[in-house]
């Protein structure tokens, strides 16, 4: 393929794949599947007068249950609330790799990591909020404006094309999703030295391909859940960088989280698309509550505006499994959600009534 | 673009291969690290270090890429903001104060230097601009002019066929980027830049005993600039090339007792010795491709070389220590993020022969290096 075909191609899949109106944001084939009751904490996030969220990009708690918001503000900014929603403080303020926000997670240890697609970077810091690692590396301005829309760099261990999550397994080794211009997972070990990708060569919908892998996760035994955005599937990966398996029926994922514990559960953000295509909100915005082994034990919410409705959910936190943090691009907002799986009723029950 | 540099990289790569078992006989150097010698405000974050030097107190200024640069939109044109911050440390690493704030020629920090006056001279990239600071910390000499607008993307440099390990900008019509703001391209050959200052993506600053001064310029342009101690130009040497007295990417510049200047030729992996008239004397091709030069003062003067070979600090790194007919007298570390591991090295201080700073881009530090005496 010459260079010039791979870019029309590579353009014309991000017109598909990126932000723009043309998502391709298709229904999940699962059905039947019962519903779990949850309710939205109502204003639970508490601002000072002066501090607005932008796009709710990432959120995640560490083990105090201190909330970390990572999000498009006029800059992007992090904000860390307390367990009570209350705002402690902003994390990072002007920090060179932080410029478009795309994910924020937290490490066992209580690091706090961010991932930032206008950097090119993922940005460790300790508990302290201090920068103690970084991965990749932001373009030099002397270089003007990158373009983003170009073929990935395929032999490239440690540089990213628009990064979207960062994952640890319980060694430490860093997984790396990346991303909207390269479409790879990437294993660092603790000390960022690269050790194996998946899907390293071109984007596709091969069995080990990616398209625009968006978010990811770990369970406790290392595997890695991808969000395989693109291709409409979870994919699962061993922790040496193969293929476990794949989960085809929760539609496109646009957010993975596996919850802690003895007994882990998985799950799966339908979201709807950020342009809101009205067609899409009958389909799409929900969640989907799975065992590790991708049977699905239950979904919630739908496409919306209102409290409780999610609005382009984009990352799920889920350390309490029955107490979710969910952040929303096109709402500007970030929600605790509270699932009630006890007062669950299976849809074949719920037909009996 | 990306061929270029898929291209470039794997040409990197073929080379670094080669120039390590090249190397392989210089004694190595034991030494130790302290990774988080200086002690940081809440609210201030390092980002990639450009440059670290200290005066002659022991002070630390760092010249560092932090927040965001920024454009803003003016009249028909785009113009550019922030995203360079100078701070200076006491020897304990305590931190005292940022100086100029807001600079208007901050913007992509490439370099920082302290001469004998302790007089502190800052080189940005992006602004072409080399800018000198009394010990109080105001402006005292400005050379170069900041480009009034940027373009974005901006105007394309015309980089040589090369194993640079740098991510290069796209190619751009012959002398297109080594023009100066207004008019055609300079004459003579490219690289040689225009009888005065318009640097191009300027590079490092070093002075003779007489307090000449003289400009590694850079990426853009592939001279050296010599202007006296009040600014006048006095002459240029060099042009885009291979040969004696050309260069491909000018990266640093360091000038020993006797007068003779020491220029980094990173993309052709060579240092090259020139006397003060620009009058090639020598080159050393046994320093991989320097990144960073530092000449120790006292009678027995060594010159010091960060050696970086792939365009990540993961791969290939080291520094050499050089006397100054080239002799590689041992070399140290490896690429890497942890302690005693380099990433990206872009400057080095050596006012104390055995106790280094060593500034690095990728990792966003300072490390202190105490080096062991040779067994």
């Amino acid at each position: 393929m010459t260079m010039l075909t791979r870019l029309f191609l590579s353009a014309a899949a991000f017109m598909m794949l990126g932000g723009a109106p043309l998502i391709a944001q298709t229904k999940a084939t699962a059905e039947n599947v019962p519903i779990i009751p949850h309710t939205s904490v109502a204003n639970f996030f508490k601002l000072p007068s002066d501090l607005h969220f932008g796009e709710g990009i990432g959120i995640a708690t560490n083990s105090k249950g201190h909330i970390f918001v990572y999000h498009r503000s006029g800059d992007t900014r992090l904000f860390e609330f307390d367990p009570n929603g209350t705002y402690v403080k902003e994390w990072g303020v002007g920090v060179y790799g932080i410029e478009f926000a795309h994910q924020v997670r937290v490490d066992a240890q209580d690091n706090v990591w961010v991932v930032d697609e206008g950097t090119n970077m993922v940005i460790k810091f300790n508990p302290a909020g201090r920068v103690v690692m970084v991965l990749g590396r932001r373009p030099e301005p002397v270089a003007g404006a990158v373009q983003t829309n170009f073929p990935p760099a395929l032999d490239r261990k440690y540089g990213f094309g628009r990064p979207t999550d960062v994952t640890w397994d319980a060694q430490g080794n860093i997984f790396v999703s990346d991303g909207y211009v390269n479409s790879r997972v990437v294993k660092f070990d603790r000390n960022g030295r690269f050790l194996a990708q998946f899907a390293g060569g071109e984007r596709g919908e091969g069995p080990n391909q990616l398209n625009t892998p968006h978010s990811i996760t770990a369970d406790a035994q290392g595997n890695i859940y991808v969000g395989d955005r693109g291709n409409r599937r979870v994919v699962v990966l061993n922790n040496d960088m193969t293929l476990k398996t794949m989960y085809t029926n929760v539609g496109n994922p646009w957010a993975v989280c596996v919850s802690p514990g003895p007994r882990q559960y998985l799950y799966v953000s339908n979201s709807n698309p950020d342009s809101n295509p009205a067609a899409s909100w009958a389909i799409t915005g929900e969640i989907y509550k799975m065992e590790l082994d991708g049977k699905i034990i239950g979904r919630f919410g739908k496409a919306g505006k209102g409290l409780g409705e999610f609005s382009t959910v984009h990352e799920i936190d889920c350390r309490n499994p029955d107490q979710l943090f969910v952040s929303e691009i096109s709402a500007w907002r970030a929600q605790k959600i509270i699932l009630s799986p006890q007062k669950m009723q299976t849809s074949s029950s719920a037909v009996a009534r | 673009m990306k061929r270029s540099l898929i291209l470039s990289i794997g040409a990197a790569l073929a080379i670094t291969g080669g120039a390590l078992s090249g190397q392989g006989t210089a004694p190595a150097i034991q030494f130790d690290s302290n990774p988080a010698p200086l002690t940081m405000p809440d609210n201030i974050h390092l980002g990639e270090v450009a440059g670290v030097a200290t005066n002659s107190r022991g002070d630390i200024y760092v010249y560092t890429r932090t927040g965001n640069p920024t454009i803003t939109i003016g009249t028909a044109r785009a113009v550019s903001h922030g995203g360079g911050r100078l701070f200076q440390f006491d020897r304990s690493g305590k931190y005292m104060r940022e100086i100029g704030q807001g600079l208007y020629g901050f913007l992509q920090p490439q370099q920082v230097r302290v001469d004998a006056q302790d007089h502190v001279w800052v080189v940005d990239q992006m602004s072409t601009q080399v800018i000198k600071f009394d010990q109080s910390g105001r402006v005292q000499m400005v050379l170069s002019r900041k480009p009034e607008a940027t373009a974005v993307p901006t105007p394309r440099m015309t980089p040589l066929p090369t194993n640079i390990p740098v991510i290069q900008p796209e190619p751009a019509p012959a002398g297109a980027g080594a023009a100066p703001a207004r008019g055609g391209p300079p004459p003579g050959p490219p690289g040689a830049g225009v009888a005065g200052e318009s640097f191009v993506r300027p590079t490092d600053v070093a002075w003779d005993a007489q307090g000449n001064i003289y400009v590694a310029d850079g990426y853009g342009n592939s001279r050296v600039a010599k202007y006296d101690r009040n600014g006048k130009w006095l002459k240029n040497w060099g042009s885009r090339g291979t040969g004696e007295g050309q260069f491909n990417i000018v990266h640093g510049i360091a000038i020993d007792a006797q007068g003779n200047v020491y220029v980094g030729d990173e993309g052709n992996k060579r240092i090259q010795v020139f006397d003060g008239e620009g009058t090639f004397k020598t080159q050393f091709q046994n320093v991989g491709a320097p990144t960073a030069l530092c000449i120790t003062r006292g009678a027995q003067q060594v010159l010091y070389v960060a050696h970086t070979g792939d365009p990540d600090g993961m791969e290939d790194a080291a520094i050499y220590k050089v006397d100054l007919q080239g002799k590689v007298l041992g070399k140290f570390g490896s690429a890497g993020k942890l302690p005693k591991e380099f990433g990206l090295v872009n400057s080095i201080d050596c006012r104390n022969e055995h106790e280094l700073l060593v500034g690095e881009l990728s990792n966003w530090r300072v490390q202190k290096l105490t080096l062991r005496a040779a067994r």
